[in-house]
């Protein structure tokens, strides 16, 4: 039942982005996603489509991976979208598009500006997920801790246990799949003796879960002290000596990759920061749609 | 030379008891023992005789209540020493799942010399040495959990290996294995003893005491004999009073020689003994 729960969504081939290191892959994401609030125009989602577009197709990841990424939060972009129609008021009620009287105190207007802020959003949200998106389907979740450890290393002077956070996010990794293992035997085991996971409301299904969890977290406990042990025999002693068998090392394909979103980026801060400022140019506002 | 010794070991687990007080159990009581460098020795006993808690005593796991351990000169009991002797001491524990820390087989082996410090070099030479040994190399970069049990239990070997030890620990490895994954781990236990590798092997699955050189028999956490597999074999009593029966083959074997087939006496291997007994039947 649970078996075809794959933990993250990494989709393995061997192009060009997936042999990015993880490290710049993190950093260059974390631009997208500070660099895509910064897009206000329709221009500027033209620019960022063609970047996300290149990315994918040169990432070799199918499309319909991508946009499955999507399907989790759909409710949600929804949701925020329309909020946004009924929400955003214009400046001059005589330029609704729909301008309906409810009550006295309460009316329904939906204004041009309204459903333009609500596109864009929707735009920024379902781009910001894909982009994130890319990292995980071209990074396996090792590399993406040994990124994250790499990355945090600084912080050790401010004596943030760097090496113990990777190691958690490693050990919670490793131990997904057995997670899942025994969560799926215990429900058949519980199954067997007639439990009833699949019918009541809500709070009677929320109930049946108790019978799982309790085990799940008993053999936790279990796993967690055989683990330790099996770690001491293991010499462990925490990161005080302690060496590392992968290497990290950047190639000119990061740079390459570095110097393409770097151009995006530029290009998007620039359109950004000369609103309204054109000048002679006055012309090139439409771009600000 | 005697790699690791026992002196009048006693380990008492605290208890529970029902009305709240705090009590104790006994683990292990009065255990003396001496395992020589380069043997094979095997460790076994019923559920709760205290193999286990044997086990976690000679790396330092569990300290004793009393008496000491040696390995190779070092005392468990002094903190300074710990690190040396499980440098020493590779465990490898009963289920494979939970002693697995990476999520790639390479960098799981590679987790005891990190720890170590090895210089990056060295550790990929001894994590591709160890998967070497065990005949796994070619899983390097697979993800462990969708191994089969018996590779799984290889890896946690290799995993140990990696540090170099002089003796290798099975503590009960081969409990949660089917019949061939039991075989692959005993198979690459017997080769690493026959390069010069102490091994201990605890067991409950009397087949798997044939091949080896010494067999300690524990009851009620008390060693309650040393000896020869053939040895323990032919003490029937000792064996009905611990629970434990010989091997199928053995015990075959002595019912027919008590019949006066002429077959080998304590032969171990069911193979051998069909070969004999066919010689027998065709002989008269």
């Amino acid at each position: 039942m649970l078996r075809d729960v794959t933990f993250g969504q990494y989709y393995p081939a061997d192009s060009f982005v997936h042999k990015l290191d993880a490290r710049v892959k993190l950093v260059l994401t974390l631009l997208f996603m500070v660099g895509i609030f910064f897009v206000v125009s329709f221009m500027g989602f033209a620019f960022i489509t063609v970047y996300l577009l290149t990315v994918i197709l040169v990432s070799r990841v199918p499309l319909k991976s991508v946009l499955k990424s999507i399907k989790g939060i759909i409710f949600l972009l929804l949701l925020t979208s329309i909020l946004n129609v009924f929400f955003t008021k214009g400046d001059d009620p005589a330029l609704a598009l729909v301008y309906l009287k409810v009550t006295d105190r309460w009316t329904i207007e939906i204004y041009k500006e309204g459903l333009i802020f609500a596109a864009k959003m929707l735009l920024r949200l379902t781009y910001l997920v894909i982009g994130s998106s890319i990292l995980t389907l071209t990074t396996t979740p090792v590399d993406l801790t040994h990124a994250v450890e790499s990355l945090l290393k600084p912080l050790r002077i401010i004596h943030f246990p760097v090496h113990e956070f990777a190691l958690i996010m490693s050990l919670t990794l490793s131990f997904i799949p057995s997670l899942i293992e025994e969560t799926d035997r215990i429900i058949r085991a519980q199954k067997a003796r007639g439990a009833d996971f699949d019918t009541g409301g809500l709070v009677k299904r929320a109930k049946a879960f108790v019978p799982i969890l309790i085990p799940l977290l008993v053999g936790g406990f279990r796993r967690a002290e055989e683990l330790a042990n099996a770690m001491n025999s293991r010499c462990y002693e925490g990161a005080t000596k302690r060496t590392q068998m992968r290497v990290m090392k950047l190639s000119w394909r990061d740079l390459v990759a570095t110097l393409f979103a770097l151009v995006f980026m530029a290009a998007i801060f620039v359109l950004y920061g000369m609103r309204g400022q054109w000048g002679a140019l006055d012309f090139l506002n439409w771009l600000y749609f | 030379m005697e790699i690791i010794k026992l002196d009048n070991v006693s380990f008492f687990y605290k208890a529970y008891n029902d009305d709240g007080t705090v009590g104790s159990a006994t683990g292990v009581e009065n255990v003396s023992l001496s395992i020589e460098e380069g043997t094979f020795c095997a460790l076994v006993g019923h559920n709760g005789c205290g193999k286990s808690t044997l086990a976690k005593l000679l790396n330092g796991l569990l300290l004793p209540t009393k008496g000491t351990v040696t390995v190779n000169g070092l005392e468990t009991s002094k903190k300074e020493n710990i690190f040396e002797i499980r440098k020493n001491i590779g465990m490898v524990f009963q289920n494979p799942d939970n002693q697995m820390v990476a999520s790639i087989v390479e960098e799981d082996v590679a987790f005891g010399p990190e720890n170590l410090g090895v210089p990056q070099p060295e550790i990929v030479e001894r994590v591709y040495g160890a998967l070497e040994q065990v005949g796994m190399s070619e899983y390097a970069k697979r993800s462990p959990h969708k191994l089969s049990g018996g590779q799984k239990q290889r890896i946690a070997i290799a995993g140990a290996l990696a540090i170099r030890p002089k003796v290798l620990v099975l503590d009960e490895s081969t409990a949660m294995l089917d019949p061939l994954g039991r075989r692959e781990v005993l198979d690459v236990a017997h080769k690493l003893n026959e390069q010069g590798m102490t091994v201990i092997l605890i067991t409950h699955f009397m087949e798997e005491v044939l091949d080896c050189d010494k067999v300690v028999v524990m009851n009620g956490g008390h060693v309650i004999k040393t000896g020869t597999p053939n040895e323990i074999f032919d003490d029937e009593q000792l064996l009905s009073d611990v629970g434990l029966n010989a091997p199928r083959a053995v015990q075959l074997a002595k019912k027919l020689s008590n019949f006066g087939f002429a077959v080998t006496e304590n032969q171990s291997d069911a193979g051998a003994l069909g070969g004999e007994v066919c010689q027998e039947l065709t002989k008269n």
